[in-house]
């Protein structure tokens, strides 16, 4: 079973154009225009009946059941939003031009800094109901894991291969069927994979948004994450250990009920000519597969999936440009761009003048300063994550029998809240008065270099066995076999992984360059702390400037950086 | 089978096929094909690779559209893939995570036939073909000729009038092919396939005679039919009849006569052709030209080789064989006639020689007669620095062939260079340059 694969915006390669540039300004106009929205409802909310938790360890099951059904509600949105944005973007060439640059860049964009808007803005939606902090938890839970399943189904959905496309021409299958026969079984191995990746992810925000302060108000959602909120404010540890251990149970089980079974079910999808080892069934899909009467009931099921996916409907075909005339695609190009334009320029212009109804040069540039200073600790965290984990992948990827029993560990270790860890570490600090402009750097990649370790894992147990008794037969030993023989042969791998932490560690600064104990405030310098100052202090211009520029600096760090390496390392690996 | 009583079922008139490049003109993948296909037939299109027939098959089967010309289905201009018309794919096109018999029924099911009928019919067609029992299989775990067996009964399963099927055997190891092609014109010759006619591409010349009853042979650049026959044998027909034995001669002698790119059509023999730095290059390997050169010279075939007796010593196919000739006699090592493939005196030389006695001839060979691999020489020994850029001779090979052939051919001239010491190439930067020695020797 192979552990990982390349994230899918990576595959896709594109060099940077006016279109990245366009998409980036109609990000952040969107963001600034909600921002503005936001910023008048604020204050009239009421505190909601809803905000007691009860840190009795009795109370945590609920909890832990309510954050989870919030997962899962995010979990089917993002569905739907990658089956129907995705699928625009593949079946019409214009719209791909844009969407997919806005896709890009919302990846990109720390969406952790904007918790705070969304939660004002689906406040407004339903003044004074619950249900508004529900959809501002799940709305926030679901852009941390809509994008890059979207960008995966993207990517299925253009490299379709060229036969089974013409077999499902030359039979005439109807939009519909063509869509479930033929376009999602080809994307459900990457999309299951990236699913999996993004409810990883989503935990950390499910905590994050559970607990909302802006301004003077503080809004607590009954789950997992406002249990550890109360419990810091209480300065209650014993609480916040039940809370770990609530979360792990939690993981566990989604890990082992729904997605191991998932990832070896998706593996039938596979376009391939051989028939490969396949992987022993993890235990709860042999359960189902071999359970007489949960297999009776599954096939029914089966049978009705079939006949509803196989009904011959027509979806509205977008028509290929192919059949129309140049010079009529042409008009329609120049009125387009003119049109995305338009609506670019309206954009930059709303950003900026949002903005700079109250901020100075002077901010800017103290902005970018503190964002320097966030880059170093990037920059220092992933490299001694590397010095760490990558010696400590390669020994263990080339053990299969270790390999096997540590892999799962460290992905369920990367599935779990980092910001539920925080506490300890805070109480640590607290304690022994430590500064925490260094101590409290560690946090922002606690969560996140995991991921170096299982893609350095995956990739040393990928390495070809034959290269290894090459080095063993010629003798290769010590510097030179690290350089020459197991380093270039992981890079891709390690790439993949250190560039998912790099881009989780920027996500995290926000909420941990920050952090309280009780009444103590522990604060760093750097970008995280100013937008998370500015969400306290409920100064909206602030948060909008920090955002922007740390999503400039994630945005270019991605492209001068990881981009390039991912692509060096991808050619230099492949032979032929 | 007599066939000329039945029904026009495909007319193919004046049909063009271009694709459109944004700077230049046109380039042209079929021109002027005409083709019609009667009931009772099996019609088999021959032809190198990049001769557009599998294009043709495509336009037939409703797949694509022609730039310009006439298609008729039944004497109705066909707009797209119509039920009568169905299609065995080279690479078996199963989807693999269908069963054997979820992958039969699509067909059937984009049809909106009810479940029960559906079953039933994949059944007959399963069983026909002789899979049955291998109904719930996936289609990974079948070897490459079951799979071929099912992408077969996908395409009966339809009850089709017209079976077009590409390279349908090039995919398999001789022996299931064999056994898969025999099958196959049994159940034709039994009356058994729910069929009226077969269209089949090919590029194996013994393939088309031992199935076809007519065979279109196709020229490339652009593909044009160059030739036609009919083959008088009745099934089941003997490989190793005389007669048959002929007839895959001659097509040999049609094949290489009309070397794509080199002559025009209507042309005999091959006076020197008009070599330039635009003309396409197979990228054969040298060390694959220095063996056959190797093969021919010495004994049985002593410098002349009858090419199907080769190709069948080599177990290749014309197809792949005839690309390795082409580039021997571009670099006037050897030469074709009337389907032999005979050694210059170049050749035997060079044969004779040693390692890098053989690099020097293939250095002399390369600026003497490929204009490509001269024109960069001279423009790395006119530069200051010795390198150029691949992209620039990329581009101009662009303006004159399809972006895969100007690939191959950029490909071709790289590979060949590097083993004459002519240049040198880097990959990272995607430029030719000149190594120390090379510059001093020039110097």
């Amino acid at each position: 079973m192979s552990s990982t694969l390349t994230p899918a915006a990576m595959n896709h390669r594109r060099l940077p154009n006016t279109w990245d540039l366009a998409a980036f300004v109609a990000v952040l106009g969107v963001l600034a225009a909600v921002a503005a929205a936001a910023r008048g409802t604020v204050m009239p909310i009421a505190a909601l009946g809803a905000g007691t938790i009860h840190l009795d360890p009795r109370y945590l099951p609920g909890y832990a059941l309510r954050t989870t059904m919030r997962m899962f509600a995010a979990l089917v949105a993002s569905l739907l939003f990658t089956f129907t944005y995705a699928t625009w973007a593949a079946k019409s060439r214009r719209a791909a031009r844009v969407l997919i640059p806005i896709l890009d860049i919302l990846q990109s964009v720390p969406i952790l800094g904007f918790l705070s808007f969304t939660v004002a803005f689906f406040l407004r939606l339903f003044p004074g109901n619950v249900l508004g902090l529900e959809l501002a938890a799940i709305f926030a839970i679901f852009t941390s894991q809509a994008w890059n399943m979207a960008f995966s189904f993207y990517q299925a959905l253009t490299t379709l291969p060229a036969d089974l496309e013409e077999v499902s021409r030359g039979f005439r299958l109807t939009g519909w069927q063509r869509f479930w026969r033929l376009e999602v079984p080809f994307a459900m191995p990457g999309l299951v994979w990236n699913t999996m990746l993004s409810m990883s992810g989503g935990w950390f925000f499910v905590v994050a948004s559970e607990a909302i302060t802006l301004g003077n108000k503080t809004w607590q959602l009954p789950g997992v994450g406002a249990y550890v909120a109360k419990a810091l404010e209480q300065r209650n540890i014993g609480a916040v250990f039940w809370a770990i251990g609530a979360m792990l149970l939690v993981i566990l089980a989604y890990d082992q009920l729904l997605f191991r079974p998932l990832v070896a079910w998706s593996a039938k999808f596979r376009v391939e000519t051989t028939a490969g080892a396949t992987a022993e069934d993890p235990w709860m899909l042999a359960i189902l597969r071999r359970t007489a009467l949960l297999r009776r009931g599954g096939e029914e099921f089966g049978h009705l999936v079939g006949f509803v996916t196989g009904l011959p409907l027509r979806l509205p075909s977008l028509r290929r440009t192919s059949e129309r005339s140049p010079t009529s695609t042409m008009a329609g190009d120049i009125v387009f761009s003119t049109i995305v334009a338009a609506i670019v320029a309206f954009a930059g212009w709303h950003t900026v003048s949002f903005i700079s109804q109250t901020l100075h040069w002077s901010d800017l540039g103290q902005a970018v300063m503190l964002g320097g200073i966030t880059l170093m600790r990037v920059v220092v965290l992933i490299a001694l994550a590397s010095l760490v984990w990558v010696p400590v992948g390669i020994w263990l990827g080339l053990r299969p029998a270790w390999a096997r029993r540590v892999q799962p560990i460290a992905q369920f270790l990367a599935a779990f809240p980092a910001n539920l860890l925080f506490p300890p570490f805070v109480v640590v600090i607290v304690t022994f008065h430590l500064n925490p402009d260094i101590f409290l750097t560690p946090l922002m990649i606690l969560g996140t270099q995991w991921y170096i370790l299982f893609n350095v894992i995956a990739g040393a147990a990928a390495y070809p066995g034959d290269l290894q008794e090459v080095a063993r037969n010629f003798r290769v030993g010590g510097f030179l076999w690290w350089r020459r023989v197991i380093f270039p042969g992981i890079f891709p791998y390690f790439v993949t992984g250190a560039l998912t932490a790099s881009g989780g560690s920027w996500n995290a600064a926000i909420v941990s360059e920050v952090a309280s104990w009780g009444h103590t405030r522990l604060v760093a310098h750097g970008l995280g702390a100013y937008i998370a100052q500015a969400t306290d202090a409920g100064d909206f211009h602030k948060i909008v400037l920090g955002v922007v520029v740390m999503s400039a600096f994630v945005v270019t760090f991605n492209r001068l950086l990881w981009r390039p390496l991912y692509h060096y390392a991808s050619r230099r690996s492949v032979l032929g | 089978m007599d066939a000329t009583t039945g029904d026009t079922l495909i007319e193919v008139r004046g049909c063009r096929q271009s694709y459109h490049k944004d700077t230049n003109a046109d380039l042209l993948v079929l021109d002027d094909v005409e083709l019609s296909l009667r009931e009772g037939e099996i019609v088999g299109l021959l032809g190198r690779s990049g001769s557009g027939k599998s294009t043709l098959l495509r336009i037939i089967a409703g797949l694509l559209r022609p730039t310009a010309g006439e298609v008729n289905w039944r004497g109705q201009p066909l707009t797209g893939p119509v039920p009568g018309i169905a299609m065995v794919f080279q690479s078996f096109a199963l989807f693999p995570w269908l069963t054997v018999a979820e992958n039969v029924e699509l067909g059937l099911e984009a049809q909106g036939v009810a479940r029960a009928e559906r079953e039933k019919r994949a059944e007959e067609a399963i069983d026909l073909i002789g899979l049955g029992g291998y109904e719930s299989a996936y289609p990974k775990e079948l070897s490459g000729g079951m799979r071929q067996r099912v992408g077969l009964a996908r395409a009966l399963v339809v009850h089709p009038d017209l079976l077009l099927m590409d390279e349908p055997f090039s995919a398999l190891d001789v022996l299931t092919a064999e056994t898969l092609r025999t099958d196959l014109i049994d159940l034709w010759s039994e009356r058994r396939l729910p069929l009226k006619s077969i269209l089949m591409v090919t590029h194996n010349i013994e393939e088309a005679v031992l199935l076809c009853d007519r065979i279109l042979v196709f020229s490339s650049n652009p593909g044009r039919v160059a030739h036609e026959l009919r083959v008088p044998f009745s099934h089941p027909r003997n490989r190793l009849d005389p007669a048959f034995r002929q007839m895959v001669d001659d097509i040999y002698a049609v094949m290489t006569r009309r070397a794509p790119s080199l002559a025009s059509p209507g042309t005999i023999a091959a006076p020197p052709p008009e070599v330039t730095t635009t003309t396409k290059l197979h990228a054969v390997s040298t060390n694959v030209l220095a063996g056959l050169m190797e093969t021919v010279a010495a004994p049985p075939y002593d410098g002349r080789a009858d090419l199907p007796a080769l190709a069948a010593a080599l177990q290749l196919e014309a197809d792949e064989l005839l690309p390795f000739g082409e580039t021997l006699q571009l670099l006037h090592f050897a030469e074709f006639e009337e389907g032999d493939l005979r050694l210059t005196e170049e050749g035997r030389v060079f044969v004779q020689a040693d390692t890098d006695d053989r690099k020097q001839h293939f250095a002399t060979a390369l600026r003497q007669y490929v204009p490509l691999a001269a024109a960069i020489r001279r423009t790395l020994d006119e530069r200051w620095n010795h390198r150029a850029s691949s992209v620039r001779f990329l581009d101009e090979l662009e303006d004159h062939m399809s972006p895969e052939y100007a690939e191959e051919t950029l490909h071709a001239v790289i590979s060949w260079g590097r083993y004459a010491e002519l240049y040198a190439y880097d990959e990272e930067a995607a430029q030719f340059f000149l190594e120390a020695d090379a510059v001093d020797a020039s110097g």
